[in-house]
């Protein structure tokens, strides 16, 4: 077992792990806990060096958040009996390093007799590798290691959901950045000449970039083996003949979205004496990486051990392997260990991004807006390799039209396979795409049958006891017409901004300038679906530490940023009474906890958590009757501790109690193939936006004043965290919305840097009103519904439908430019 | 292996310049060290001009204003915003605070980025670049300094000293288009400087031509035509038309920044406004 705490990766491991207690009475010292860290990454840690690199943080995450939370029906009895539980905000253990720069990100690791590796990609989107020559690269001083796909000693493909995607190109090369060799070295601009260095032949190949074209018969294939087209998902729901009286079509597109974390991919791979390997990485989720590395490698999974590193962002972008297999084959080659960070444009080219879209879009309804039916085609460019897309593809489809309950659905939803970046996983996961094109579809049908914007979504809301176009039942709060109401009835952004659009650019003094509100609204489906088997596992351990109770939590949860590990201590607090909780670093010598992603993690690894919890208060209970000592306190009985302090003796003085727990959610069933029909997901969570913007209608520049939304979180678990996702998801979306898009063209990416691809600044992301309602889910712990994806989803269209509103203009595609709106 | 050459005094500089006329020269690193961090160059030396005390001076030098090449964007808005009230707004348009804290204007002209947001004002405002060597000292109109996109007139063994420049006589605008509102180079820009004494009109366009331009015929439009006799409301013909020669005198391209009808759009808007706020201030 590794036990190199959280908040400082390798800092100072072995001397400390933090307490995740927020409050000055709970900040204590629980070093002995820490004490049991073994010699094996104490040893990685006398090595370490920190860099002293800042954290950034995205910038909306610096705005004020302005968070009202209005408790609707009251979630099951959460009386904490110490404070620093469930529905706190305690401080972030990790939050004062982050923001003082001394947090030890993935790129900061370090071994003092470490090699630094560097990867050889490919120029073109398409092309047959017919030559490498190393020669030159194996000759160059400080070069230790040259591999290509011959090197690969295990399986020489991988991937999420089909193992499509090589660990090093063998003749085929699918897509621009695709890696053909690795070198390790023993300085980082010696590897990256000695990759430079290797001669490399291409026949160039005219790349398939056009998802509709690749979709023809006829189209050259990306795969040889198999057709373009990677997933299709019908659905079918009521009468596909539906007529009706007023109809409005729409065609929309969606531009490639980069997760733009800040954090590179990077990682330490060292070689351990067993033959094995152990990786300290920044991933999202550690056992699906052991996978796939292990069976790259040809290893058993026991000699592939992940330590989670601190991650710098992920929204998506870290599911699928990056340098991961790349660092431990240099690793096990050298028999050093091998440290991979790559640079920032590298770093465009090492990850997926978010599915570029075309969607058409045709809504019948009657006169008085109720819809009739929904008829959609939405096409996903799922890039050069599988990755999600066809989970992607599955979500846009089920999720496609929208929470409205419409009795006649006709919906196709295509992943395919081009030449151009790989796509997956990103905040929002299909829903996102989807999303902007059903309510841009919405405001034309209210434009049509004359009514505003709210009225005819709220004639149409879905609630409980509706079914979904897949005929699942709405089970619980579906609030859709609510948080519609909630920020209509905001008041109005008062008139004015500090700064017109433009910013300090000096392009108006109020000329030409109009403002616009638009609304919008999204759904988003919680965990893994479609029968996935999702589960998380938890191992809490109770034990006394200076005469006190103290907890250790033990996952394999990647905190990717969200502040799961202060929800985990949250819990413990809350389920056990015990102020001490220790997180211990997150690494996969505890089960699979799953992916830190589809806004899972708070409800699966809590729950993991809280499980765990209850198991041992079972434990706890019984030891203390054995020694004939019933506990003080009912489980019935909200006041007080648990345990008295004499009791927590009694009970613990015996020895240190621990449970191990695997938790599922409430199982989910398959699509069927033809008609999409099945109860294919968990739980449905659901925000709605408000967007007000100045336009500058002659130049075509937007200044969003303010944004304001409503989301049902179930239970706000961190009321603060809950607060900074809502406002970092929807920067997410207004950043889609104006200005991010990786351009990619003839498959070739045009904008890979910061220059380029835009990220909204604290200047573009506005003051937001938040409403948070608290309506209970009966099937999750505490009845939280996940929060970290429906704020990205319909800010989006909330922001472009404002700036229709202030200028006329269709606005179809995203993001929006300059030329669009003025049709320069 | 590079070398880093760090002199201490003018003198010195240019010796080393003289030397080692392939090290590339960089004060504040705002572009220098991007291009390095991106492998888009590998120089066999840096000439740090950081450590050279004469570079970071500004100072009267009879009518005009002596530059130095070294003082910063910062310095720029702070100490000479009232003097050169152009160029200290376009230099509050350069990235962060960070950004101009180091960036500087000797560095922005070495880069002759087309988008170089300094330019436009200098060019408005009719100064001139002050090249050194060990050879000696030339003066070079801005108009004339920049040959194309990142390239200009600067000899291999040059550095910039200096930007001569008058203070400025009359009202002075800058505005830049940019797809986010801060923090963001220029899809295009256009500075303009009106000079009420002798009747004439500086002009400068960025990020729509090869090289940073200037717009003589809507120069020599707008100081025929301005009714310098009667100050009033100016005729929107005039600006309008203004707008317009301005943007004929771009030559630009689509790029992912934006498009050429864009830019050339924007910067008839953009004359077109600023010349109407500095003849308002004239008339003030």
């Amino acid at each position: 077992m590794t036990t190199i705490p959280f908040t400082e990766p390798l800092g100072t491991a072995g001397s400390c792990a933090f307490s995740v207690a927020g409050t000055t009475e709970n900040a204590q010292d629980i070093e002995s806990l820490a004490g049991a860290a073994p010699a094996g990454p104490a040893r990685i840690a006398d090595r370490v060096r920190r860099s002293g690199q800042v954290a950034q943080v995205r910038p909306a995450d610096a705005t004020r958040p302005t968070a009202q939370v209005r408790v609707g029906a009251r979630p099951t009895g959460l009386d904490v009996r110490v404070g620093g539980g469930v529905g706190s905000s305690p401080q972030r253990p990790d939050g004062r390093l982050k923001v003082s720069g001394e947090f030890a990100f993935s790129s900061d690791l370090w071994a003092d007799d470490m090699l630094w590796g560097a990867t050889l990609r490919s120029p073109y989107p398409r092309a047959k590798l017919t030559g490498l020559d190393l020669t030159a690269a194996v000759a160059l001083p400080g070069v230790y290691a040259v591999l290509t796909a011959q090197d690969v000693p295990g399986r020489r493909v991988y991937g999420l959901e089909h193992a499509d995607q090589p660990v090093l190109a063998g003749t085929e090369i699918r897509y621009q950045g695709e890696p053909i060799a690795i070198v390790a070295a023993d300085h980082p601009e010696t590897a990256r000449r000695a990759a430079s260095l290797i001669k490399a032949d291409y026949e160039v190949l005219a790349p398939v970039t056009d998802p509709d074209a690749a979709l023809l018969p006829g189209s050259d294939r990306v795969h040889a083996d198999r057709p373009n087209l990677l997933r299709h998902v019908p659905i079918r729901k009521g009468d596909p003949a539906a007529t009706a009286p007023v109809v409005v079509t729409g065609e929309y597109q969606v531009g490639m979205q980069d997760q733009a974390f800040l954090g590179p991919e990077s990682g330490l791979a060292v070689p351990a004496e067993d033959g094995g390997v152990d990786l300290y990485i920044a991933t999202q989720w550690l056992h699906v990486d052991q996978q796939q590395v292990a069976a790259c490698l040809g290893l058993p999974q026991e000699k592939v051990r992940l330590t989670l590193a601190g991650v710098g962002g992920a929204f998506g972008a870290r599911e699928d392997l990056s340098m991961q297999v790349h660092a431990c084959l240099l690793a096990l080659r050298t028999g050093r260990p091998v440290k991979m960070v790559y640079g920032r444009e590298e770093s465009f080219f090492g990850h997926v991004h978010r599915h570029p879209a075309r969607l058409r879009y045709e809504h019948g309804a009657d006169r008085d807006g109720r819809l009739v039916y929904v008829k959609a085609s939405i096409v996903l460019d799922g890039g050069a390799y599988a990755s999600s897309t066809g989970a992607v593809v599955a979500n846009a489809a089920t999720l496609g039209i929208g929470p409205y309950d419409v009795p006649n659905v006709v919906m196709d939803a295509y992943g395919l396979y081009t030449n151009n970046p790989p796509c997956g996983a990103m905040r929002g996961f299909g829903a996102v795409q989807a999303c902007f094109a059903y309510e841009s579809q919405m405001d034309r049908l209210a434009a049509a049958v004359g009514l505003d914007p709210v009225e005819v979504r709220l004639r149409n809301a879905l609630t409980t006891g509706d079914r979904m176009p897949t005929g699942q039942l709405v089970e619980g709060p579906a609030p859709v017409a609510e948080l519609l109401r909630l920020v209509r009835e905001r008041p109005q952004a008062p008139a004015g901004a500090d700064f017109p659009p433009g910013g300090t650019a000096n392009t108006t003094r109020g000329e030409g300038v109009v403002r616009g509100v638009g609304y919008a609204i999204g759904i988003k489906n919680v965990c893994f679906s479609e029968g996935f088997d999702d589960f998380a596992t938890a191992r809490v351990r109770l034990e006394l530490v200076g005469g006190r109770p103290a907890a250790l939590v033990h996952t394999a949860a990647a905190e990717v940023g969200q502040g799961l590990v202060t929800v985990q201590a949250q819990i413990v607090r809350t389920e056990l009474g015990v102020e001490q909780v220790t997180i211990a670093p997150a690494d996969t010598s505890v089960g699979s906890a799953g992916s830190s992603s589809a806004s899972r993690q708070t409800y699966m690894t809590g729950g993991a958590v809280r499980a765990a919890c209850l198991a041992l208060r079972a434990r706890l209970a019984a030891r203390l009757t054995a020694l004939g000592r019933a506990p003080s306190t009912s489980d019935n009985d909200k006041k007080g501790p648990f345990l008295s302090a004499e009791e927590w003796v009694g009970a613990l003085e015996a020895g240190a109690l621990e449970e191990t727990v695997e938790w599922r959610h409430r199982p989910t069933h398959a699509l069927d193939p033809e008609t999409g029909q099945g109860d294919a997901h968990v739980q449905y969570a659901f925000a709605a936006h408000r967007a007000t913007v100045d336009v500058d209608v002659e130049l075509g520049l937007v200044k969003v004043v303010e944004i304001a939304t409503a989301q049902d979180v179930g239970k706000a678990v961190n009321p603060q965290a809950v607060a900074g996702q809502i406002q970092g998801g929807t920067a997410q979306g207004l950043g889609l919305a104006l200005m991010e898009e990786i351009q990619v063209v003839d498959g070739m990416v045009r904008n890979p840097s910061f220059t380029d691809y835009l990220l909204p600044t604290i200047m573009d992301m506005p003051p937001m009103r938040l409403d948070v309602l608290e309506l209970a889910d009966p099937h999750s712990p505490y009845g939280l519904r996940g929060v970290g994806e429906p704020p990205t989803i319909s800010s989006t269209p909330a922001v472009v439908a404002a700036i229709r509103a202030a200028t006329g203009a269709a606005l179809t595609r995203v993001p929006v430019r300059p030329e669009h709106i003025v049709g320069a | 292996m590079m070398d880093f050459l760090t002199p201490v005094t003018w003198a010195d500089a240019l010796a080393v310049k003289a030397d080692r006329p392939e090290a590339v020269p960089v004060a504040g690193g705002t572009d220098v060290m991007v291009e390095l961090n991106f492998h888009r160059r590998r120089p066999a030396a840096l000439l740090d001009l950081t450590r050279v005390p004469e570079l970071a001076a500004w100072g009267r030098d009879g009518d005009v204003l002596r530059v130095g090449a070294g003082v910063s964007y910062t310095r720029l808005i702070e100490e000479l915003g009232g003097l050169l009230p152009g160029l200290a707004a376009a230099s509050r348009t350069v990235g962060s605070p960070q950004i101009r804290n180091r960036g500087t204007l000797g560095g922005n002209l070495g880069s002759a980025s087309p988008a170089g947001d300094g330019h436009p004002p200098l060019l408005a405002a009719g100064a001139v670049v002050e090249l050194a060597s060990v050879r000696g000292t030339r003066e070079v109109p801005v108009a004339d300094f920049f040959t194309g996109p990142k390239r200009s007139v600067l000899a291999p063994d040059e550095l910039i000293a200096a930007v001569l420049v008058a203070p400025a006589d009359g009202p002075e605008q800058f505005a830049k288009i940019g797809t986010r509102n801060a923090m963001v180079i220029a899809v295009s820009s256009f500075a303009l400087a009106l000079h009420p004494g002798r009747r004439s009109v500086g002009t400068g366009i960025g990020s729509a031509a090869p090289t940073p331009r200037r717009a003589p015929e809507a120069e020599e439009f707008a100081a025929a035509h301005l009714p310098w006799d009667g100050p009033g409301p100016l005729d929107p013909d005039l600006a309008r038309r203004f707008g317009e020669l301005v943007s004929a005198a771009a030559a630009p391209i689509d790029d992912v920044r934006g498009t050429a009808a864009y830019r050339r759009h924007s910067l008839s808007v953009l004359a077109r406004r600023t010349l109407t706020w500095a003849w308002e201030e004239l008339c003030e």
